[in-house]
């Protein structure tokens, strides 16, 4: 039997990714993020549920440069997240499939997940006056 | 003849042999999960650099103790369903397959449970 003429998977290392693959995939690699930056935010609730001694171990980490780096990274993982999901529970009902329907949608997701994402921390921000 | 309703008789018979519980749960709490992240990620911006006083303070708050509890149940089970789905993709062997689902599941036990007790330690 002749298998030449198979069709082929997408030869990763020479195919150009259509935003949509892209986007698939980061709703994965974003949930797995969200599920491993959860485990900061149980830190947090236990430490403070464990005294100031054991919050305050946990605060020197969490309000640390790096700590908030990862919460103003969780929280857009959360925005993405939330957009592609909602997409997806479009998808769901059946609609918004044509593939200019598509394309709309994916920029509309990662426009509007960094919007809501500069909104949270301009206002956390704003009401705090400042980290 | 059989007396069995072609219902009964088609029940099971699906390729998960178990139906769509899972994907419908799946849908279920991401559609409760979306007002409740919005809240959510607002607080945690807020509450990832809270000193302590005012960190107890926030989560004594009635509404915010029942938020935080909803979050965490809802969180959790979308977690542990996502999660799983994960596995049973890209685990091929079936022990490690199943024995990962089953870490999974009582981690994502063990942090809600942790997450609700310390809430409550707080705020009552």
């Amino acid at each position: 039997m002749s298998t030449d003429n198979r069709p082929l998977s997408p030869h990763l290392q020479v195919y150009r990714l259509p935003l949509t693959v892209v986007l698939s995939i980061t709703h994965r690699l974003t949930g797995v993020f969200l599920a491993l930056g959860t485990l900061m935010i149980v830190w947090i609730l236990v430490a403070a549920a464990s005294g100031p001694d054991a919050y305050g171990f946990a605060h020197g980490f969490t309000a640390s440069w790096f700590g908030q780096l990862l919460f103003l990274s969780w929280t857009y993982a959360l925005f993405f997240h939330l957009c592609n999901g909602i997409r997806h529970l479009v998808w769901d009902t059946g609609h918004g499939f044509e593939l200019s329907a598509i394309d709309t949608s994916s920029w509309l997701v990662l426009i509007i997940s960094v919007l809501l994402t500069a909104l949270v921390w301009i206002v956390v921000l704003m009401t705090k006056g400042g980290v | 003849m059989s007396l069995r309703t072609p219902l009964s008789r088609a029940h099971g018979l699906g390729s998960a042999k178990e139906g769509v519980s899972h994907w419908w749960a799946q849908r279920l709490t991401s559609i409760a999960l979306a007002p409740l992240v919005i809240w959510f990620a607002f607080s945690i911006a807020m509450l990832s650099n809270m000193e302590y006083a005012t960190l107890l303070n926030w989560i004594q708050s009635p509404f915010n103790t029942v938020m935080l509890i909803l979050m965490t149940i809802a969180g959790f089970y979308h977690m542990q369903l996502g999660l799983q789905v994960i596995v049973e993709d890209y685990v091929h062997s079936e022990w490690l397959k199943f024995s990962s689902i089953m870490l999974i599941n009582f981690a994502c036990i063990v942090f809600a449970v942790a997450s609700i007790v310390a809430v409550l330690k707080i705020s009552i």
